[in-house]
């Protein structure tokens, strides 16, 4: 996910254009914009709703029917937390309690810092080895509270600038 | 030839450190100025052994458990290259492990040992040899091929595959399509991960058999957004599949059609439910339909659909080999064939264990789990995902077999087996099951909208000791409601969990009562 690009109708146009002759084009659509840019604009939704001739209405419907997209930008790195019951049993409670308090952030909130966002996640079939959690498209098993601290402090360091 | 050295790229690999480890070997190979060659290989499913890195040597491949980036140097230095097996990481011979020798793989022979996207490896070890067979059979041959199997449908609800694909093979129209249901949203479970990042070149070739048996000319893969690994992995396998005229306008120069694409599902666990999934890949909301019309008749874009589970179509390419009754030949009763099972939670030996159905859930938690990881007591374990009852003690020597389960009120579903310690506080699960359909209801029907929304606080008010008596009876009520007027096993299954713990685990939930 490349977080933070700019984007510009033209460029939101393009990424429609190319996927809308699709059967069943709004989801791969969504899926490219959030992608590009690490959420759906409001403006977007506008063009979407245009160019597949549905209401912006629709548009919304879908979007906030699925837990995965999300119409405000995410921090640099979004973590999300194995909550499901594989990942509990071996501590995944402990794990999540020691992030929300370690990042001072609930779930659906970023750090002040813009760094990171935190998501709850149901299951990243990692569930012989958790407890498991994703940074970006990164899933990491046997996740103990030091882990946890330690994939945190990697991902401050690079403050490397994208887009 | 080049020493050749092997080193997983599946999920569970990669979130242990895969990557740094084949860069340290890299490294040390060139610092040494070795002859040897990195191989990405799938997982053999040894879980709790990952990363597994594993040398070819004339007895066969040498494996070195749980091997660190920092393990690299001290490694060569023991002669790992040439299988020394004196390091403590060595587990010998690979094939001798008695976790994958008391195995019956059929779905999962190749996992581990081949490359996953090259199409020569999946060739020399019986690929597509099921396809050319189909591709010389009349569609209704091919589908009775799959009715002798026995094979039953392994995304939960144990439908038999032959029939719902005569149902889409009799209904006529000149669209039809073939759905596979990659949503593998039950926790504990990670067999249909395993195939496609493991083997996905056998679920594309099961998928196009069935394209074939129905006269469908288009697949789509239903993936979850969770699993980026097994994307990436079944998109490359796909463009090889195209290129080398599996897939495409001319499969194999037989003039017959059969096209494919990956699409990613969004984070909502109902679309695993096969028509919230059509929804879905319709660019809907993915509410539940009701039920008639079937997806065979009514699927997809409105057209006659097969819906199946990726195991479902993973064992299609054997039965098409080796022959439906070969299939048949294993299991019990009315379970046919094999179920590859998956070992999860707090569990020792985690991984994925395929077997003729038959075997107790004891055996399979204690010969190949090894126990729990902690090592305290097992308490208690959830079969077949979040909508699946936790079994105490006493029902551990269940066979595995749907009716086995079905007569103890329990579900094999997916095959998932979350295993618990005596840590565990049952009444914060039950609160759980509850709060997971609150979170995941389609909100269609208001016993699981609003039934689970009460559950939970029902729950909560019980363990607070507030009224227990009069709100145990509410729970049971509402358990009722849900499992009777749900329109979907989403609400309708969310009770089973609940009810478990209310029978087995009581004091748990209310220490009050
Ligand atoms: C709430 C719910 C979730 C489901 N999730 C999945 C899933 O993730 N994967 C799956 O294959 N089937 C899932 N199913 C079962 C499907 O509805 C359907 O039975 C299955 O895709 C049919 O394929 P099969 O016959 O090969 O099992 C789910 C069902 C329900 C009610
Ligand atoms: S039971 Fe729940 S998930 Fe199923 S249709 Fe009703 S509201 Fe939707
Ligand atoms: S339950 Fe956490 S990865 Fe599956
Ligand atoms: S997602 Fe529709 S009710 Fe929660």
């Amino acid at each position: 996910m490349t977080v933070g690009k700019e984007w510009t109708e033209q460029s939101i146009q393009l990424i429609i254009d190319g996927l809308k002759h699709k059967p069943g084009a709004m989801l791969p659509i969504l899926h490219a914009i959030q992608n590009e840019i690490g959420y759906i604009p409001e403006k977007a939704v506008a063009q979407i709703a245009e160019s597949l001739l549905q209401t912006r209405a629709e548009v919304h419907g879908v979007i906030s029917f699925y837990h995965h997209f999300r119409t405000t930008p995410p921090g640099k790195h979004t973590i999300e937390i194995c909550r499901a019951e594989a990942c509990q049993a071996v501590g995944c409670r402990s794990l999540e309690a020691h992030a929300k308090q370690s990042l001072g952030i609930d779930y659906h909130q970023t750090t002040a810092n813009r760094q990171f966002s935190l998501e709850p996640v149901y299951c990243l079939g990692n569930c012989a080895t958790g407890p498991s959690i994703r940074i970006d498209d990164d899933i990491h098993g046997r996740v103990s509270l030091e882990r946890f601290d330690e994939l945190v402090a990697s991902h401050q360091q690079d403050m490397k600038e994208v887009g | 030839m080049s020493q050749r050295i092997y080193i997983p790229c599946d999920t569970t690999a990669l979130s242990l450190g895969a990557d740094q480890l084949a860069e340290a070997i890299q490294q040390e190979i060139t610092q040494r100025g070795l002859d040897a060659t990195i191989v990405r290989n799938g997982s053999r499913g040894m879980l709790w052994l990952e990363p597994l890195v594993e040398v070819d040597t004339a007895q066969g491949r040498v494996g070195y458990g749980a091997v660190s980036a920092q393990q690299v140097s001290e490694l060569f230095d023991a002669g790992m290259l040439e299988g020394n097996q004196q390091h403590e990481s060595c587990i010998g011979l690979v094939e001798d492990h008695p976790f994958l020798k008391k195995q019956q793989r059929l779905t999962f022979a190749r996992s581990g040992i081949t490359d996953p996207v090259s199409i020569e490896d999946y060739i020399a070890l019986d690929g597509f040899n099921g396809l050319k067979n189909a591709i010389a059979m009349q569609p209704q041959n091919i589908v009775d091929e799959v009715k002798t199997s026995g094979l039953r449908g392994r995304g939960g609800a144990a439908f038999p595959t032959g029939i719902k694909w005569q149902t889409v093979l009799d209904t006529p129209s000149e669209q039809k399509y073939i759905v596979c249901n990659a949503d593998e949203g039950d926790s504990g479970t990670f067999a249909d991960r395993l195939v496609m990042e493991c083997d996905p070149l056998m679920l594309i070739e099961g998928m196009t058999i069935a394209g074939l048996a129905v006269h469908a000319t288009q697949g789509y893969i239903y993936l979850r957004s969770e699993y980026p690994v097994a994307h990436k992995l079944l998109n490359e396998a796909i463009e090889r599949a195209y290129k080398a005229g599996y897939l495409g306008e001319d499969i194999l120069g037989s003039g017959k059609r059969f096209d494919l694409e990956v699409r990613l599902g969004a984070g909502a666990y109902i679309c695993g439910e096969e028509t919230s999934l059509l929804d879905s890949l319709e660019g809907k909301r993915g509410l539940v339909r009701a039920k008639p019309p079937l997806p065979a008749i009514v699927g997809l874009f409105g057209q006659p659909t097969v819906v199946n589970n990726v195991l479902s179509f993973a064992a299609v390419p054997y039965i098409m080999d080796k022959g439906g009754q070969s299939y048949a030949d294993y299991g019990m009763g009315r379970s046919r064939g094999t179920l590859p099972l998956q070992l999860a939670g707090n569990v020792k030996q985690g991984g994925l264990v395929e077997l003729a159905f038959g075997i107790s859930l004891r055996e399979l938690m204690e010969d190949f789990g090894g126990g729990t990881l902690t090592g305290k007591p097992l308490k208690a374990v959830q079969v077949g995902g979040p909508l699946g009852a936790y079994l105490p003690a006493s029902q551990w020597d269940t066979p595995v077999d749907y009716e086995e389960f079905a007569a103890v009120g329990a579900v094999l579903g997916h095959g998932g087996v979350v295993m618990f310690d005596e840590t565990v506080d049952m009444g914060e699960q039950a609160r759980f099951s509850m709060e997971f359909c609150k979170v995941e209801s389609c909100g269609k029907c208001t016993p699981c909208r609003i039934g689970s929304t009460r559950g939970v606080e029902v729950i909560d008010r019980i363990r607070n000791g507030e009224n227990a008596n009069a709100n145990w009876v509410l729970l049971e009520d509402l358990c009722e409601t849900m499992v009777d007027g749900s329109l979907c096993a989403m609400g309708g299954m969310t009770p089973f969990p609940v009810q478990s713990v209310m029978k087995y685990f009581p004091e748990e939930l209310s220490a009050s009562r």
